[in-house]
């Protein structure tokens, strides 16, 4: 398999967006008759890529060869017609319409000037048979699930395109059996001789259907190789690299565990989400989070705070059982949550630095109880001051910081309600290192003075440098937890990297 | 505090500077135009005229100015000034006391700013689908209400919300007037102007703050329903009668324009009600003008959207950094050529 030639190549590609550079020198090679996994965490230039493969984005630099024929592709239409169709996550059909429209739009048989519906869907039956499908094609693609859609749109890339065929995390949303039936194609489409590229996160389905990988971080290409001969926890150290230079912060292990464990959630979880899982946290000890992106991380953190409802499961604090549906109840419990994305859930973009550390204690006073200008007044000071908010002035908008600058006001946004537990999604993801450093010196320092935290990240290191105990999760599910000593990168590598006990999903 | 309030007269400058050119115009050709007199205890004349008439709008103003700084938009408003209108009619000539009309006038519209709430804060619908529902279902109620025909009445207490005075103000300028300053008040007074920015400028942000979003916007749909059922029992009062097809027929429109002119972004955040109700007056002082100008009717619509277009244009470009703007842009193009 290693001597065929490629089918697709791709040769030193490089890509910038204002002022940040994407994909850096990329090669990439689908050979016919492999699925090919494209991985790599947030940002680490996948969709970019495909993006560059699927005409969507113009490369600033590097080749793109078919068959060994260097082409540009001029848009997403131009990229089919080469014989590269895309199947997204967000499936990219028409739910209205029907299967045999969604299947035959904009190429539809005609007589007369009119589309020969007869025949349309003669075409369409004949066309999901080959992938043992039978259904009623004339009756709307809503009516299906996400997995019969998802093979819809498959059909419709093959048929048009024929070639090279790429599928964007088409597993996101199926259940176990869903999936098997979708590999059950995906074989079926390489013993055709089609070159898949294969995005996940997923790492056990990486393993069960994959020939190569191709990993990408930070835009750069990582590594690639045979699955056959790439042990898991390379492939994971792959993944995460060993950038951070978190080595000059003392890991805090030593830490004494809280006698008392004043937070208590048992069997909280959510279908399609999480499995249900059990924690425990006391003032004054950080629990770190661990594990790879889609493994279930934010899908904790929302739980636990109320945004997602939790099917089951419940909560006690202090020993007395509470309810937690909203994020207002979370907050009334004295919680609080930097989320992941911070531009979308957590900063206020047009407000004022002032105003977004404001709002969180205002929204818990009320809204007849107005803290005075005063009072905002003296917060911003205090909290730009103590976690050194560089901003020209607390009436600046939000939006015209800079992201470390921006996940501060969040952090301070919540120290002005004097939380008792405070969850950290990835805050130190897209900062800079002087911003990196001093809040995982906050994170300490908040420990120290009793607060109970939760902290989610991808930087290994980091976890280790400030967690009193490690959970790490895979396939949506808490699978281990790490105590003291026994923190550290290479352990929490070994539990990411594990293979799987039960059923993934 | 003096520092705040000269940047908050240099941001209404646009708008000012309009309102004024307007009124010369309007002075220009017709001489009367400022010309006021005490006439039977009630103050007359063309300036009087455009806050009297443009009372209404106003009033519409300050309540879909909190929508649309919610990142809403409310097109109900104009059918909810009819059913409140056809309700204040038809209970009058039923005999009903004046205070139940009002009462129920007033609750049928804060009905429908609640239902229009409920369909975007807890259904999820987008607010120009939510409220256009019951622009066009509202304007059937009326109809129920009215059975189809224009009720007309006499009865002077509700006709005084009308025509009548008090002190020499007309009761239009004066209710509008006393909202536009509660609903000051309330703002700048309670926290109630920061949340409302927020959920318009970031929704899911807010709501991870511990924002209690929902209830918030159902709030901001039942006061603009308030606000929309006072400006119909206006209209009725004026007119003595109640018809369901034309009642604030397309003042949807109007109040979303007084908003915008006034300088609200209809993509949420920041604003202003004083503003919003300035936006209005320019609005009708527009209309006054064009009608007493003498043109023939059918210039109206077109010379307003001019006026319009202008305002917006010059809003647009002082939001941008004006010429300063276009400047970088045109070096920017040279530079590309080269």
């Amino acid at each position: 398999m290693t001597d065929k030639p490629g089918l697709l190549v791709v040769e030193g590609i490089s890509k910038s967006f204002v002022g940040f550079k994407a994909l850096d020198g990329v090669d990439f090679t689908v050979r016919p008759g492999e699925i090919h996994a494209l991985l790599g965490e947030n940002g680490a230039g996948k969709s970019t890529l495909i993006k560059v493969l699927t005409g969507v984005h113009q490369p600033d630099a590097g080749v793109i060869k078919i068959d060994g024929q260097p082409v540009v592709m001029r848009d997403t239409q131009h990229a089919q017609y080469l014989g590269i169709g895309t199947v997204y996550q967000e499936v990219n059909l028409l739910p209205n319409m029907s299967v045999a429209d969604n299947l035959f739009i904009g190429r539809q048989p005609m007589r007369f000037g009119f589309v020969n519906r007869k025949r349309m869907e003669q075409q369409a039956r004949d066309l999901l048979a080959q992938y043992d499908l039978h259904l009623d094609v004339s009756s709307d693609l809503s009516r299906y699930s996400v997995a019969v859609q998802q093979i819809v749109a498959i059909a419709r890339a093959v048929d048009m395109s024929g070639r090279v065929l790429v599928l964007d995390e088409p597993t996101a949303s199926l259940d176990r059996h869903e999936t098997e039936v979708l590999f059950a194609i995906l074989r079926q489409l390489r013993a055709r001789g089609f070159g898949i590229v294969f995005i996940t996160h997923f790492l056990d389905q990486v393993y069960e259907i994959c020939d190569r990988v191709t990993v990408l971080r930070n835009g750069k290409l990582a590594g690639s190789a045979l699955i056959a001969e790439l042990p898991k926890i390379e492939l994971v150290t792959l993944m995460l690299g060993r950038t951070l230079a978190v080595a000059t912060h003392k890991p805090r292990h030593d830490r004494p565990i809280p006698a008392e464990r004043q937070f208590s959630f048992k069997g909280l979880g959510r279908s399609r989400s999480i499995a249900p899982f059990d924690l425990d946290i006391g003032q004054g000890e950080v629990i770190g989070m661990a594990g790879l992106l889609g493994s279930g991380r934010t899908e904790t953190a929302k739980i636990l705070f109320g945004i997602d409802a939790a099917d089951a499961g419940h909560i006690r604090i202090d020993g007395n059982p509470v309810l937690i549906r909203t994020p207002r109840d979370a907050v009334a419990c004295g919680f609080g949550l930097c989320p992941e994305d911070r531009k979308s859930d957590g900063i206020i973009g047009d407000l004022s630095v002032r105003e977004n550390i404001c709002l969180a204690l205002q929204a818990q006073k009320g809204w007849f109880n107005r803290l005075s200008s005063r009072e905002q007044t003296g917060l911003a000071d205090t909290f730009v001051k103590a976690l050194d908010i560089r901003t020209t002035d607390i009436e600046k908008p939000v939006k015209f910081l800079s992201g470390g600058n921006q996940q501060k006001v969040i952090l301070a946004r919540w120290l002005a309600t004097n939380p008792r537990f405070l969850i950290l999604d990835e805050p130190t993801r897209g900062i800079d290192v002087g911003a990196h450093a001093e809040i995982i010196a906050l994170i300490n320092r908040l420990c120290d003075d009793g607060m109970a935290l939760l902290v989610i990240s991808s930087e290994i290191e980091e976890i280790v440098a400030y967690s009193t105990r490690v959970i790490v999760l895979r396939d949506r599910a808490h699978r281990g937890e790490i105590s003291g000593d026994d923190i550290t990168t290479s352990n929490i590598m070994q539990m990411i990297a594990a293979e799987s006990e039960g059923a993934p999903a | 505090m003096i520092r705040l309030n000269t940047a908050a007269l240099t941001k209404a400058m646009p708008q000012l500077l309009s309102l004024m050119l307007i009124l010369f115009l309007n002075y220009l050709a017709f001489p009367g135009f400022f010309e006021i007199r005490l006439q039977d205890g009630r103050l007359f004349g063309s300036l009087i005229d455009v806050f009297n008439r443009g009372a209404p709008v106003i009033i519409l103003a300050i309540g879909m100015t909190a929508v649309i700084a919610s990142r809403g938009v409310d097109l109900s408003v104009g059918a909810v000034m009819a059913v409140a209108g056809a309700l204040a009619a038809t209970m009058t000539v039923a005999g009903y006391p004046l205070p139940v009309v009002i009462l129920a006038a007033l609750g049928a519209g804060l009905a429908c700013g609640l239902w229009n709430g409920i369909l975007v804060a807890y259904f999820d619908l987008q607010p120009i689908v939510a409220t256009l529902i019951l622009m066009v279902a509202g304007r059937g109620i009326a109809q129920l209400i009215t059975e189809g025909s224009i009720v007309t009445f006499t009865e002077p207490g509700l006709i005084f919300f009308g025509t009548g005075s008090f002190a020499g103000v007309p009761m239009p300028i004066l209710i509008a007037a006393s909202l536009l300053a509660v609903a000051i008040a309330v703002v700048r007074r309670t926290a109630l102007g920061l949340l409302i920015e927020s959920i318009g400028i970031n929704r899911s942000a807010s709501s991870y703050a511990g924002l209690n979003s929902k209830l918030l916007l159902l709030v901001i749909y039942g006061f603009c329903g308030l606000c929309a059922s006072l400006a119909g029992i206006i209209i009725a009062a004026d007119i003595r009668g109640a018809d369901a097809n034309n009642a604030g027929l397309w003042l949807e429109l109007d109040a979303i324009l007084a908003v915008v002119v006034g300088g609200t972004s209809l993509f949420g955040g920041r604003f202003s009600i004083l503003m919003s109700a300035l936006g209005a007056v320019i609005i009708q002082a527009m209309n006054t003008g064009i009608l007493l100008s003498g043109f023939p009717p059918e210039y109206n619509l077109i010379l307003k959207a001019l006026v319009i277009i202008v305002i917006l244009l010059a809003q647009s470009f002082s939001s941008l950094g004006g010429w300063a703007f276009l400047k970088g842009e045109f070096r920017s193009k040279g530079t590309k050529r080269q």
